[in-house]
């Protein structure tokens, strides 16, 4: 009877050192799925939405009142997002990270997109995106359309949207995650803001790589 | 004449080291005589640059008073308009409002970086990396007494992130 409960009490502490060793193992190299490497499909640090019907086909108007459609950006990786160039925080630091994504892709960065949509396509002139969009970095693009366009795209990423103006005062609110498209135009990843530019740089290169 | 030309030239360069001792410190010791002085501190002020074309931006720094009080408003030469905004993050929708006032508790470091900031609308030139803006913080301590606060705070890249110990390199 002793000799059982000393076998039980040895197999318990077994368990638990089993237990707190892969306790720290966990918290030293993160969750499991973390531990197969990005190469591995369905793994990104943003939301998977692979398998859900996110985005789609689109036509805009550039920043020279061109009409740019997702599909002129097939086999590359299209960082979206959505803002307007008086957003005094969130949209110059979202545009900031996508330059660094670039930087950190090295040679590879030519192959990702960024698309820059305005929400506030009365105040965002084509001008002004040409002036404000670029200056980030040469390669990204502003896109405007009509309150319908606008309305249409953003409901295809289930993104929100709204500007009031009450008394004088314009408040305007957005979505303001990152939509990760593949090479083929499909929408894979949604990036919430806090995310850095290293793990939105992991899940293009995942991209990248897998197609 | 001569003296007098000298004299001038003495009281522009103490003037000019002023300044630039103001902007370098980025403190609310340049406060001008009378707008009670030591009251609040001001650290990391500074003002986004805009392009052409654009006609807002937004003014970050760190408060922090002596006593309670409130920030109620703020004005600058450079703007129509000047108003304190704050910003809220609530399942990735970012709504950004203005709100009337916001409380300063005495020797309570206050950012004004991310979820609050200065809004600076109505631009009446474009801001350029280089150069400074000047704003007046008014302030009403809890005894109801008003205080005007002039900060001169430089102009950094569109690209600057807003919160300075952001994780950018991990």
């Amino acid at each position: 009877m002793s000799e059982r409960s000393s076998v039980q009490r040895a197999v318990a502490a077994t368990l638990a050192l089993a237990t707190v060793l892969l306790a720290t193992l966990m918290l030293i190299s993160g969750p499991p799925t973390r531990w197969f490497g990005l190469s591995h499909p369905g793994v990104f640090h943003g939301r998977d939405v692979s398998r859900e019907d996110w985005g789609g086909p689109f036509t805009l108007s550039d920043m020279s009142n061109q009409a740019r459609s997702l599909s002129d950006f097939r086999g590359k990786v299209v960082l979206l997002s959505f803002g307007y160039t008086h957003c005094p925080d969130v949209c110059p630091t979202t545009l900031a990270k996508f330059a660094e994504v670039r930087r950190l892709l090295g040679t590879d960065g030519d192959r990702v997109q960024a698309l820059f949509v305005t929400v506030d396509p009365v105040r965002d002139t084509a001008e002004l995106l040409r002036n404000y969009v670029p200056s980030f970095d040469p390669s990204f693009i502003g896109l405007r359309g009509t309150e319908e366009q606008t309305d249409a795209v953003t409901r295809a990423f289930h993104a929100n949207y709204q500007i009031s103006n009450y008394r004088g005062n314009i408040t305007v609110e957005h979505t303001a995650s990152t939509f990760v498209i593949d090479t083929n135009g499909k929408t894979r990843i949604v990036t919430p803001y806090d995310q850095s530019a290293r793990e939105l740089a992991d899940d293009v290169i995942a991209l990248l790589r897998t197609g | 004449m001569t003296g007098l030309f000298a004299q001038h030239a003495t009281i522009a360069r103490v003037l000019a080291l002023f300044i630039a001792l103001c902007v370098f410190s980025g403190s609310a010791i340049c406060a001008p005589a009378g707008a009670a002085p030591g009251l609040l501190r001001v650290s990391d002020a500074w003002v986004r640059a805009t392009v052409e074309g654009q006609t807002g931006s937004g003014a970050f720094m760190q408060l922090r008073s002596r006593e309670d009080a409130r920030l109620v408003g703020a004005s600058s030469p450079v703007a129509e308009k000047v108003e304190i905004h704050e910003m809220r993050l609530v399942n990735d929708l970012m709504t950004m409002r203005r709100v009337e006032s916001l409380p300063l508790p005495a020797d309570t470091t206050v950012a004004l970086d991310h979820g609050y900031h200065i809004m600076l609308i109505g631009l009446k030139r474009q801001l350029l990396v280089g150069q400074s803006v000047t704003i007046t913080l008014q302030l009403l301590d809890a005894r109801g007494a008003k205080h005007a606060v002039d900060i001169v705070a430089p102009v950094r890249a569109l690209n600057t992130p807003s919160v300075r110990s952001s994780p950018s390199h991990e």
